[in-house]
């Protein structure tokens, strides 16, 4: 196996060493449970208010507007089901978009099945969401907009604040899903207008199996997990203190040098994009050219299927994802691929590599000379492309 | 996920590549679901098939089965190649993750369908052969960049 090259980092970060090392006393020498009123559970007890106020203050909020649960996708299904339920007597209507998150776009299926009714906003060729659809798409029963702050496949921003002064001005409750973006831009949620945020820690250098859900205070809303006084009676179970004290070290961490990673991701996703645009034909970027997070490139090769593509990736050490059928385990490539326009058949040639400030330039290098050949390698072997050259006269055009 | 025998046809696929002229060419699937397989034969006047080649789009799995396919007919008689079910295919590369089976069927469709044109080229009746159930949509809209 030759040296690993990591560009999914929109899957998974690596969990930091400091962050880690933050972690490890919870587990054999402070293994209280928070609950238990003896001193010795103190050291979780405060580990669990410093990562909370870690959190709080990143996004502008109070310590006690911070829940934490077991991950984004749990965040996602509180935060709607909740919302839903506490809203209901007012309406029965949420709001949201074609390109969010499965742990999204799920629990408005399920809302749906419960009496909901929900409108998947269309987005632009980028994977913008257009306000003036938005506006449009209000009635007075609408409760919930539920719009993610940046998209995992193709890494569109959002326009959120526009999205939360609308939400504010129509006094609708408004959810962001930020997995994407939490620790990688700066986020206010006050300015934003944002009403409850999801996020995870695994997506910015913290453990897996952990997330929090912010919700503003004066929202009633119900709990997701019955069973305990934890989390304010809104969420029961004992608490993760490892993973909580880790997910704390990484948001300190990550707020600390966002600012440079983003520079140093930036230059290099750029630097990638530039090559492979230039050196591949036939191929365009997905999503914005720069309103998208600095981490992410998704590229469509035309005439050829992303799982080959990623199979021979992997052969060449580098890690990377597609929006394929085949890798999403149905018939239809990716949700996202599709809204913003792609034909089914480019959108089956997706690849995602999304970088971290660990990568180098020459991991990019090699990454370019690696796609080069292997997406020529598929085309030779690809009846869409000897049709293709056939019909253009075998002279390939740009 | 896959076989060692499907990452070997996948990496190394045999026999990929056109024939000009061919006696028999069927292509099959749609771009719309990610599998298209087109195959083409060369059979001569014992009705033997001298050579076959294979173009796939699609994943891993297409491509091996395409590979296998492709080897299991060459050197038969048509008659003979009716045999190379997906099953056959399924076999010799020692299995298919469940989700993947639709491309071994995939692969037999292709040979059918090749076969088929060979058949209604050149009238002779091949036992057992029906006009192959899918087609693809040859000149779908395209996208320049």
């Amino acid at each position: 196996m030759k040296q690993m090259i990591y560009l999914d980092n929109a899957a998974t970060t690596r969990t930091r060493p400091e962050v880690v090392e933050a972690m490890l006393p919870y587990f054999s020498e402070y293994y209280g449970n928070p609950s238990s009123i003896y001193e010795f559970s103190t050291p979780c007890r405060k580990a669990m208010s410093d990562c909370r106020a870690v959190l709080a203050q990143s996004l502008g909020v109070k310590a006690n507007e911070i829940y934490f649960t077991a991950g984004g996708t749990e965040a996602d299904n509180w935060a709607l089901t909740a919302a839903a339920e506490a809203c209901a007597a007012k309406g029965k209507h949420i709001i949201t978009s074609k390109i969010e998150h499965h742990a999204v776009l799920h629990t408005c299926q399920y809302l749906e099945k419960r009496g909901f009714e929900v409108t998947y906003l269309n987005v632009d060729e980028a994977g913008i969401v257009r306000l003036e659809e938005l506006k449009k798409a209000i009635r007075p029963d609408t409760i919930l907009i539920s719009i993610m702050y940046a998209n995992n496949e193709i890494g569109t921003l959002q326009p959120i604040e526009e999205i939360g002064a609308i939400a504010r001005e129509h006094g609708i409750l408004f959810h962001t899903d930020a997995v994407q973006a939490y620790g990688h831009v700066p986020i206010s949620a006050d300015a934003c207008g944002i009403d409850m945020l999801s996020a995870s820690a695994h997506k910015f250098g913290g453990p897996k199996g952990v997330g929090f859900l912010y919700i503003r205070s004066g929202l009633k809303l119900g709990a997701f997990m019955h069973g305990g006084a934890q989390e304010r009676r809104r969420r029961g179970g004992t608490e993760n203190v490892p993973g909580i004290a880790g997910m704390g070290r990484a948001a300190q961490l990550a707020l600390l040098d966002m600012e440079e990673r983003q520079q140093k991701e930036q230059q290099l996703r750029d630097y990638l994009i530039d090559r492979v645009l230039k050196e591949v034909p036939y191929t365009r970027l997905n999503g914005h050219r720069t309103r998208r997070l600095a981490n992410n490139a998704n590229f469509a090769f035309q005439f050829i299927e992303g799982e080959s593509l990623l199979i021979m990736l992997d052969m060449e050490g580098i890690c990377g994802s597609s929006g394929s059928a085949c890798t999403s385990g149905s018939l239809d490539p990716s949700h996202v691929l599709l809204a913003i326009g792609l034909p089914h058949e480019i959108a089956h040639g997706s690849l995602r590599l999304t970088v971290s400030a660990e990568n180098t330039k020459e991991e990019m290098d090699r990454t370019v000379e690696a796609i080069k050949a292997i997406v020529q390698k598929l085309r030779n072997m690809s009846p869409l492309y000897e049709d293709f050259m056939r019909r253009s006269g075998g002279e390939g055009r740009r | 996920m896959y076989t060692e025998k499907v990452m070997d046809h996948f990496q190394n696929p045999r026999n990929v590549g056109e024939i000009e002229n061919p006696s028999g060419m069927g292509t099959v699937g749609n771009a719309r679901c990610g599998d298209i397989m087109r195959i083409y034969l060369d059979i001569d006047d014992q009705q033997v098939i001298r050579d076959v080649k294979f173009k796939t789009f699609g994943c891993g799995a297409a491509v091996a089965t395409s590979s296998m396919a492709t080897e299991l007919v060459k050197g038969k008689t048509v008659q003979e190649a009716m045999q190379v079910t997906n099953k056959a295919v399924m076999e010799a590369l020692d299995g298919l993750p469940p989700v993947k089976v639709h491309c071994s069927l995939l692969a037999e469709e292709a040979i059918h369908a090749a076969l088929w044109d060979y058949a209604e080229k050149t009238g002779i009746v091949i036992e057992g052969l029906e006009r192959p159930r899918t087609d693809i949509s040859e000149h779908e809209e395209e996208e320049e960049y």
